[in-house]
């Protein structure tokens, strides 16, 4: 018992250095990835001793310039809701990645086995997607707790903007599921390994690829960064925390990455094969033209783990180039891309996914 | 005659452009290429390899400078004579041009007839200073240049803004100054105002060391 608890308890431990760490990262990749994209050489002077490390340290920097600035509360303002918010935002950010599974299956020495995946839940994506969408509190906390005009415009459009989209993600991923069968997302992941004539791997993005083009634009809009940075637009609209200083503001800031790193985790799961690596099977790789390597069951988890990573690490590499690519959206044709372009093609993508199945006859 | 019409045509969005998804693929493709490229080159800068292409505009400034034009105007210096005494001939043009009133100059008599007077004091307060380089363009004798490249110029007070005669006729020296090295008789601020050096001084140093080429002060 005590040593399940400890298996658990190292999981979870394991999930939340990974996130947390590739979190304050995606400050540094912020930096330095624009620096790149616009000929410029990025924050490169924080040091110690004398090393920089390619400005690695502007990320501790900029954590202890947070926590040692003043937290200033308006006048007026709700306390315990003001300090509240960037808790929820963090929290039920953080949580969501409990259901994600980064890995197959590890088989000890003593025949047990350890799922690599926080908690096994049959409705893992449904208490996702509920994390995800109570993340929504804070934001709208955020915005009346602060008792300024600014601020609850900024809670509201930010509020409008992401149950909008949610409705999207949500129908998008009907399709998803159709195609699998299933709910539990370390299943799911498991179907993805079938191939297609022994070729294609049947990943969601060959089953679904409408649903992936909607997942992802619903996915950035969920995490509120460019160009679906309405609810924040700091340089002139004026968003939910602008009466936050501090490591509150900085809360909000890491809800941000944590959410992109979570829609990466999700997109890397639903539609790339999450752990799978091609032609690899538990027992070592078959490829198509006969060729056959066996490995290790340890070896097998491994790249399994890796091959999760470095998807999640690409895709996180893809929402920053499409951060720094693509200009805001008017506020309007936010909400017409919502609710006219994507939410119909999302039904529409459900009902032609349902006929194809009745047709085939259920793949699943 | 009729006002002539002329009509503006609209660009039409064709279907593709509409769809909205290509177009973000060619933005894409722009700032990739731009990430790919200079990562590259400076993965390429790190092993010492095409250091003729730039990775980056950036200039790292405190230790790399921005390349000046020739006519820029920086800080003002002095020019210098052959024995270390300033060309300046306290004939107050550049005092009396100056837009701002920021140069303050004391003339005194030169013991050479021909030359007539010289500062004993010669200050410019760069916290007034607009940089117009009129100064420059009125003095008949070249003495006052703007060509030094110093651009540094934030202090921490406005009495450090005021540079005097040994900051302009040294540009290397920086505030604090502690020790005078001016030979000839000067108004010095180190010794509270109080008149010091005299001409026999800077004629034996001028035999000591020779007749010198003309100094440029830097």
């Amino acid at each position: 018992m005590i040593e399940e608890l400890l298996i658990k308890l190292a999981l979870a431990g394991l999930v939340l250095f990974g996130v947390l760490n590739l979190a304050g990262l995606h400050t540094w990749v912020e930096r330095k990835q624009s620096a790149l994209i616009q000929d410029r050489i990025g924050a490169n002077r924080a040091a110690i001793f004398g090393f920089r490390f390619l400005g690695l340290f502007h990320a501790l920097a900029d954590a202890l310039k947070m926590f040692t600035k003043e937290d200033i509360v308006p006048e007026g303002a709700d306390r315990t809701l003001h300090a509240l918010a960037p808790f929820f935002s963090v929290f039920f950010a953080l949580v969501a990645f409990a259901a994600i599974p980064f890995g197959d299956r590890l088989v000890l020495g003593d025949g047990r086995i350890i799922e690599l995946q926080v908690i096994k839940i049959d409705a893992a994506l449904l208490y996702v997607f509920a994390m995800l969408s109570l993340g929504v509190y804070g934001v709208i906390l955020a915005g009346f707790a602060s008792r300024n005009n600014y601020a609850i415009l900024g809670g509201l459009r930010a509020t409008a903007q992401m149950i909008s989209y949610e409705i999207a993600l949500g129908v998008s991923i009907v399709g998803v599921i159709m195609v699998y069968g299933t709910m539990d997302l370390a299943e799911l992941v498991r179907a993805q390994g079938r191939m297609i004539g022994g070729w294609i791997p049947f990943w969601g993005i060959v089953a679904q690829p409408v649903a992936f083009v909607i997942f992802l634009t619903a996915a950035l809009a969920e995490t509120k960064r460019v160009p679906f940075d309405l609810p924040e637009g700091e340089s002139e609209i004026i968003g939910y925390f602008v009466e936050y200083s501090g490591m509150k503001f900085g809360m909000f800031m890491l809800t941000d990455f944590i959410e992109t790193i979570m829609v990466a985790c999700l997109a890397t799961t639903l539609f790339i094969g999450g752990w799978q690596v091609p032609f690899l099977l538990p027992d070592g790789f078959h490829f198509p033209w006969g060729g056959e390597l066996l490995v290790s069951n340890w070896v097998y988890v491994l790249l399994g783990v890796a091959s999760f990573t470095t998807k999640v690490l690409v895709f996180c590499w893809v929402f920053m180039q499409i951060r720094w690519t693509l200009p805001r959206f008017r506020y309007d044709q936010l909400m017409k891309l919502g609710w006219r372009g994507l939410f119909p093609l999302a039904v529409a993508n459900v009902v032609v996914t349902a006929a194809v199945l009745i047709f085939v006859g259920g793949v699943s | 005659m009729p006002a002539r019409v002329k009509t503006v045509r609209r660009p039409e969005l064709t279907f593709w452009e509409k769809l909205y998804i290509p177009q973000i693929i060619c933005g894409l493709k722009i700032t990739s290429a731009h990430f790919f490229r200079n990562l590259l080159l400076h993965a390429a800068h790190r092993l010492g390899r095409f250091k003729h292409l730039p990775a980056s505009a950036t200039i790292q400034y405190p230790e790399e400078l921005r390349p000046l034009m020739s006519r820029f105007r920086s800080r003002h210096r002095l020019t210098v004579r052959e024995d270390n005494t300033p060309r300046c001939v306290g004939c107050m043009l550049c005092e009396t041009v100056c837009p701002a009133k920021c140069i303050t100059i004391v003339p005194a008599e030169h013991p050479d007839p021909h030359v007539e007077k010289y500062p004993i004091r010669f200050d410019i307060d760069l916290g007034v200073c607009v940089y117009c380089g009129y100064c420059v363009e009125v003095c008949p004798e070249d003495a006052i240049r703007m060509d030094t490249g110093i651009l540094d110029l934030a202090a921490y007070s406005r009495e450090a803004m005021r540079l005097d005669i040994h900051e302009l006729m040294d540009p290397g020296l920086r505030k604090p100054i502690v020790s005078c090295s001016l030979k000839f008789p000067h108004q010095c601020k180190i010794t509270g105002g109080e008149m010091k050096g005299s001409w026999d001084e800077v004629r034996a140093s001028a035999e000591s060391t020779g007749p010198v080429d003309e100094r440029s002060g830097i």
